[in-house]
């Protein structure tokens, strides 16, 4: 074949791959065609790859054989994680990615000095791709440590941070633009890499554990807008394409999150989540009112609708099997179940529906939380699970809470509600839930495995109808 | 390169992203995990690039650094197609 119908050719595989990525995640919106999706995936992926190695200037293959059987040995345990563990693998891909723009950023940099060609517009590409990839790079890694609790998950500040992490960025941007100006000055380049890779492990310390949802949809974006410049730089479309559906798909997830904690990007980048809380007023303690697995049991037999709150530490504590036993026990007296999902419910954007649907919860019973509200009042039961902030309703009253204005499960609406919770100390951000003390709440303290375990036995054994 | 690449580039940047915004908010809420590694996955296609810089071999530094984006990048089509799928297997509906 001659170069230029091979160059035809492989321009027509990335034609296909792009409408191939665009038809993935359109499929991907239901879940009965999501797939689909995924093979649709799977096949613009290999053509692209097939119409590159057929490019006249791929020569050599042995170093790509070899990388790519290091990338499977690598990605295989990666895909076969737990699913509490996938917000890690998430960050970690996200590190992969930026490692990836950042280096083929500096390669292009390094033959295009050597061949005099580093046009200026090439040059501000290398620049963004190359900050872009290895911010995402040292970010994502933090991201992952945090998540994975390597790294303490609590804010990490000190004085001038914010000050001292713009100066950094800065300096980074001004030897970028020192290059495009004039991009002979190689000795720029190292300051570069290393201001990004400063400036990616100084942006996410200081972000609390609490906000990781909102840091891995962020790192998501960026991680595809560095595939985008890593697009421009080569003078590649699919590129491009795939990049930017990868950095508006980032986009959206982190507002969604923003929102559901009633946050701002900028509160959440330089806010430091948690430092606030320490000052919130000690009230008078209420008296609380607690209960034991039969108290819990006899409340939800005699209910007609009950509502599941789950949130992480029903995840923690490995709670989820219980939790279908307990559905199956009270869908087979004829009690309506339906679990209510808070957004930013897990660690990441849609984590508790995966965890849910591993325990082989139907999906048509999860409810997200503008749809599941309104019926919190015609509620006879709910059951709080390892959630705390989500349904802490001092976000609706009280200003002084920080999480004032952050939009909560209504579940105080509920005639009753039943919380299980190891013991009364505070949440993951430290602050008082009145939820607890509120009159229709019974307290069940223990683990949420062992405690939900007993329900079901209580439901199972006691009431002899079966 | 001619002015008009760069440009033509521009708009594709643009169209494709008013196209992801227009898919990925039609996603069920649902499926936001899922869809995060799908994504992960597809951006991957850094692959086609890094394989061309690992192939050329024009310089031993270009090669290795090609070659290491190479492996990262494989690492993301693997572990993200392989991992949404296994998630998705997951989501069953009510039994009738």
């Amino acid at each position: 074949m001659s170069p230029e119908l091979i160059e035809h050719l492989t321009q027509a595989t990335y034609l296909l791959a792009s409408g191939l990525f665009i038809f993935s995640l359109r499929w991907l919106s239901r879940p009965d065609t999501a797939r689909r999706g995924v093979l649709a995936g799977v096949l613009g992926m290999t053509l692209a790859v097939v119409g590159t190695l057929l490019h006249p200037e791929v020569k050599h293959f042995e170093w790509i054989a070899i990388a790519v059987v290091v990338g499977t040995v690598i990605g295989w345990p990666l895909s076969r994680v737990a699913l509490t563990a996938v917000p890690q693998r998430t960050a970690l891909s996200h590190a992969f990615g930026g490692l990836a723009a950042g280096l083929v950023g500096t390669a292009k940099y390094s033959l295009w000095l050597g061949e005099g060609e580093l046009t200026t517009f090439r040059m501000g590409a290398i620049a963004v791709e190359v900050i872009l990839g290895f911010v995402t790079l040292t970010g994502s890694l933090m991201a992952a440590g945090k998540l994975q609790e390597i790294i303490p998950t609590r804010p990490i500040v000190y004085r001038g941070q914010n000050v001292i992490n713009l100066a950094l960025l800065a300096v980074a941007v001004v030897a970028g633009a020192w290059l495009i100006i004039d991009p002979t000055r190689w000795e720029l380049f190292p300051v570069l890499i290393g201001m990004s890779l400063l400036f990616g492990v100084l942006l996410i310390i200081p972000i609390g554990g609490a906000d990781m949802p909102t840091v891995i949809s962020l790192l998501n974006s960026y991680a595809g807008l560095a595939a985008v410049a890593m697009g421009f730089v080569l003078e590649n479309k699919v590129l491009i394409i795939a990049g930017a559906l990868d950095g508006s798909s980032g986009f959206i997830l982190s507002v969604i999150m923003c929102r559901a904690m009633n946050r701002s990007f900028t509160n959440v980048l330089f806010g430091a989540f948690g430092q606030v809380q320490t000052a919130a007023v000690q009230g008078e303690q209420k008296p609380v009112k607690s209960g034991n697995a039969q108290d819990a049991a006899d409340l939800l037999e005699n209910a007609n609708q009950v509502v599941i709150v789950p949130g992480y530490g029903m995840a923690v504590a490995q709670a989820q099997h219980r939790v279908h036993e307990l559905r199956d026990q009270l869908t087979k007296r004829g009690i309506g179940v339906k679990f209510a999902i808070h957004p930013v419910a897990g660690r990441m954007p849609g984590h508790m529906n995966v965890l849910l649907a591993e325990a082989e919860i139907p999906y048509d019973e999860l409810v997200e939380m503008d749809d599941i509200n309104p019926d919190f009042a015609q509620t006879d039961v709910v059951l709080v699970v390892g959630a705390n902030d989500v349904v802490n309703p001092a976000a609706r009253h009280d200003k002084t809470s920080p999480i004032y204005g952050m939009p909560i499960l209504d579940v105080d609406k509920a005639k009753s509600v039943i919380a299980i919770k190891r013991s009364m100390s505070p949440g993951f951000a430290g602050i008082d839930n009145e939820l607890y003390t509120a009159d229709n709440t019974m307290m069940v303290f223990g683990d949420a495995k062992a405690v939900i375990g007993d329900i079901v036995k209580a439901l199972s054994g006691g009431s002899g109808i079966h | 390169m001619h002015q008009l690449d760069i440009w033509s580039m521009a708009f594709v940047f643009m169209l494709a992203t008013f196209i992801g915004f227009d898919v990925i908010r039609n996603v069920s809420r649902l499926l936001h995990t899922p869809l995060m590694s799908l994504t992960n996955a597809i951006s991957a296609i850094a692959v086609v690039g890094s394989i061309i810089i690992a192939g050329e071999q024009k310089t031993t530094f270009s090669a290795v650094l090609g070659t290491i984006a190479v492996a990262a990048s494989v690492t993301n089509i693997v572990s993200g197609f392989l991992i949404t799928d296994r998630m998705l297997r997951m989501f069953k509906k009510r039994e009738p």
